[in-house]
């Protein structure tokens, strides 16, 4: 390090770096996943939903945290996937890794063909619209039985063993291990995108679009780009499910499921990609706890604790990453402290 | 440095590994219901009928202690499928019992294939579920089991011209055929077919064209709970003045919704397997338990699918002396026959679906309640649709 004062590009680079830099709660968090896999053997299923929710709740994270996309119907691209990797794995070929590209490839063309709905309009359009897709693909669903099944859900789906290797046993185990697999290779790649330049141009479009049209970047694209990344993403974690429960029924495509991921990531909090995951763990973890105390009455429970987490302050809540150490804000908090005892 | 990490794993860890460990001689059973969400009246009336059964006969069969697991899946199929098998693996369930819905069942049968677990339906109906496993045996009713007769009834009646109302899902498409096929061969005429959606279903347009095509009569199945709403609509349009009947299955005067709908439901024609109103002494025993039990409340036809369930599995039990064997509990259940609530049910051997008795029974006031009042009787139904 010399001492010379670093320029103002200097000192940019160093801090987007640091911004990319892996967190020791990052590591801990993907370290202990992976420890489930030997502490909990009988808790194998419910950690797999965790999974699956939570690449979902980070396919929305990238439109709403990064790129600012209210959507009330993400769950078309979890459904679409859902039902791809089921109808393919039927009809087709019934290895999963195939079923699981094929699957994440028809949804990001669904999503890319239906990005420029979401160009036009303010938030609330945008939350129709997408509410409306999803609606479409719900009744598509219901109505096409000769493929879907219908309202009796799409059954007959056999997953052959994953690579023609490891088989989904009674216990979920590579259930787990697979979408686990998924998850982290998913997220690694969220990760490079939202700490490349492209994922900082989509932060300067979420703040204020019309600023960065004048600093010559085009929101057009970039939303298109990012929609159908997200819409593959959601795609993933859709075939995921049908997968691992070879079964897919009309509910994938129902509201509450957007409406579910969308809470999940109002608990983990939006716009630095760990928020779905946290917030499926929570979400997940309190559904089923609650629900085994009181099968009659859990939502009643759940709700209270939901309005406990927004009157808290999500801000208290779900940005708690930002205070431990080792993190960019600590750091400047203690900065602060350290300046201030000065004085 | 990691120490709120640590809390947190650790906190998560506890909540996660609380299962209970697992008696000898203790048979569980899982029971799978939606108890939240919008069929969660089906989950408290089966509910109602299994905890009825064990109040009335114990719970011990076979020398075991029974002990029954209850679970929410909030009518979510991949909800019912990880629950399903968390029981069998974790909890170690001898058989499970409920499913709501079709898809509900539908999604739980690759479990019951890989564990070899019985599995007895209480609730959902489409023909289609049974192929699914070998494992899945059925006390409510099987497809259109209860349409067929009503057609049957109708034609002998004098109603022939009939305009046909069912709601648009698969149960819907299913006792929509059957009544059709038995219709038409008793040499009947649908004068049209309309299908009304499962969502937020409207019927005044629909009911307009009924009154226009002047026919005999409507036949209608709609779920439980809409047919409030549609009988109301049907009784404020005039149809009933206008000379037109109001044939159904008994999903739509539904027992425990009866008293609800009050007077426009008088009169009804309904064909069905279970009416509170049944009289034997079996029948009896089992109102007066539920009535004491959960508090007033009238069981209908779920909750007897329920009690019957219950009957099924102690039954079995008792026949393979307390083995809990999968594959031998299915034999055990297959050809068995005893007398229900609702009267006297077989198991069939061939598709391991209910024959049972259909009733026609019309909607009158007994006392001050209202009831589906028994009639006629159409014995030892088998599904229709099993044969094809």
């Amino acid at each position: 390090m010399s001492d010379k004062p670093l320029s103002a590009s200097e000192t940019a680079i160093g801090l987007l770096k640091r911004a990319g830099r892996w967190q020791i709660w990052e590591i801990a968090l993907w370290l202990i996943a992976i420890a489930m896999i030997f502490v909990l053997p009988s808790k194998m299923l419910i950690l797999t939903e965790i999974t699956i929710l939570g690449l979902f709740a980070v396919s929305l994270d990238l439109i709403l945290g990064y790129a600012g996309i209210v959507s009330l119907g993400h769950t078309a691209f979890f459904g679409l996937g859902a039902y791809v990797a089921g109808i393919f794995a039927r009809d087709y070929f019934s290895e999963p890794v195939t079923g699981l590209l094929v699957a994440g490839v028809v949804s990001g063309l669904f999503g890319f063909a239906t990005s420029f709905l979401v160009l036009r309009g303010s938030d609330l359009t945008r939350l129709m619209t997408t509410f409306g897709v999803a609606m479409l693909l719900a009744e598509l669903a219901n109505q096409a039985a000769w493929l879907t099944g219908g309202a009796d859900g799409l059954s007959g789906v056999t997953i052959t063993p994953i690579l023609g290797l490891f088989e989904f046993d009674l216990w979920g185990r590579n259930g787990y291990i697979y979408a686990l697999v998924v998850l982290m290779v998913l997220t690694f790649i969220a990760r490079r995108i939202v700490n490349s330049p492209y994922g900082l141009s989509l932060k300067a479009i979420k703040r204020n679009p019309v600023r960065a049209a004048m600093l010559g970047i085009s929101p057009t694209r970039r939303i298109v780009a990012v929609y159908t990344i997200a819409a593959a993403y959601a795609g993933i974690a859709g075939a995921l499910l049908a997968q691992t429960t070879s079964f897919v029924s009309p509910d994938v495509l129902a509201f509450h499921r957007s409406a579910d991921v969308l809470l999940v990531l109002v608990i983990g909090g939006t716009g630095y990609l760990y928020g779905g995951i946290f917030g499926a763990i929570i979400f997940t973890v309190l559904r089923d706890w609650l629900s085994v105390i009181t099968p009659q009455y859990w939502m009643f429970w759940i709700g209270l604790i939901l309005i406990i987490i927004v009157m808290v302050g999500p801000e208290r809540i779900t940005r708690w990453q930002a205070f431990l150490p080792g993190s960019a804000r600590a750091e400047r908090l203690k900065a602060r402290k350290a300046a201030e005892d000065v004085r | 440095m990691i120490t709120r990490r640590l809390f947190i794993a650790t906190t998560m860890v506890a909540a996660l590994a609380a299962t209970p460990s697992l008696a000898q001689d203790v048979v569980k059973i899982g029971l799978v219901l939606p108890m939240t969400g919008p069929f969660a009246s089906t989950g408290r009336q089966v509910e109602a009928g299994v905890r009825a059964y064990m109040a009335l006969h114990g719970d011990t069969a076979g020398g075991k202690k029974i002990e029954v697991v209850l679970r929410d899946d909030a009518g979510t199929a991949d909800q019912t499928r990880r629950i399903a098998q968390e029981l069998v693996v974790n909890e170690g369930v001898s058989m499970l019992m409920g499913f709501g819905l079709t898809p509900l069942a539908m999604s739980v049968a690759p479990v019951l294939n890989q564990a070899k677990i019985p599995a007895i339906i209480t609730s959902a109906t489409t023909s289609a579920i049974m192929k699914q496993s070998e494992y899945f045996v059925r006390t409510s009713m099987a497809g259109p089991q209860s349409a067929v007769p009503v057609a049957t009834w109708a034609v002998e009646n004098g109603l022939k011209r009939v305009v046909t109302l069912v709601t648009d899902y698969g149960p819907g498409h299913d006792i929509e055929k059957g009544f059709t096929d038995q219709f038409k061969k008793e040499g009947g005429e649908i004068v049209e077919a309309v299908r009304v959606p499962l969502q937020n279903p409207d019927f005044a347009p629909f009911l307009q064209r009924v009154r226009d095509a002047k026919p005999d009569a409507i036949f209608v199945f709609v779920p439980s709970g809409v047919g409030s709403v549609f009988m109301k609509q049907f009784a404020d349009r005039g149809l009933a003045d206008a000379g037109i009947k109001l044939i159904a299955t008994g999903d739509v005067t539904d027992d425990d919704l009866l008293n609800a709908i009050g007077d426009p439901a008088l009169g009804v024609i309904t064909g069905h397997f279970y009416s509170a109103n049944h009289d034997s002494p079996e029948n009896k025993a089992y109102v007066e338990q539920v009535k004491k039990a959960a508090n007033n409340m009238r069981p209908n036809f779920m909750s007897v699918g329920g009690y019957d369930a219950m009957h099924l599995a102690y039954a079995a039990l008792e026949k393979t002396g307390g083995d809990t064997d999968g594959t031998k509990l299915v034999e055990a259940m297959k050809g068995m026959e005893w007398t229900s609530p609702r009267g006297s049910i077989s198991i069939d051997p061939a598709t391991r679906d209910i024959v049972q008795d259909i009733y026609i029974r019309e909607v009158k006031k007994v006392g001050d309640e209202l009831y589906n009042v028994e009639f006629t009787t159409y014995e030892k139904i088998k599904d229709p649709f099993a044969a094809q």
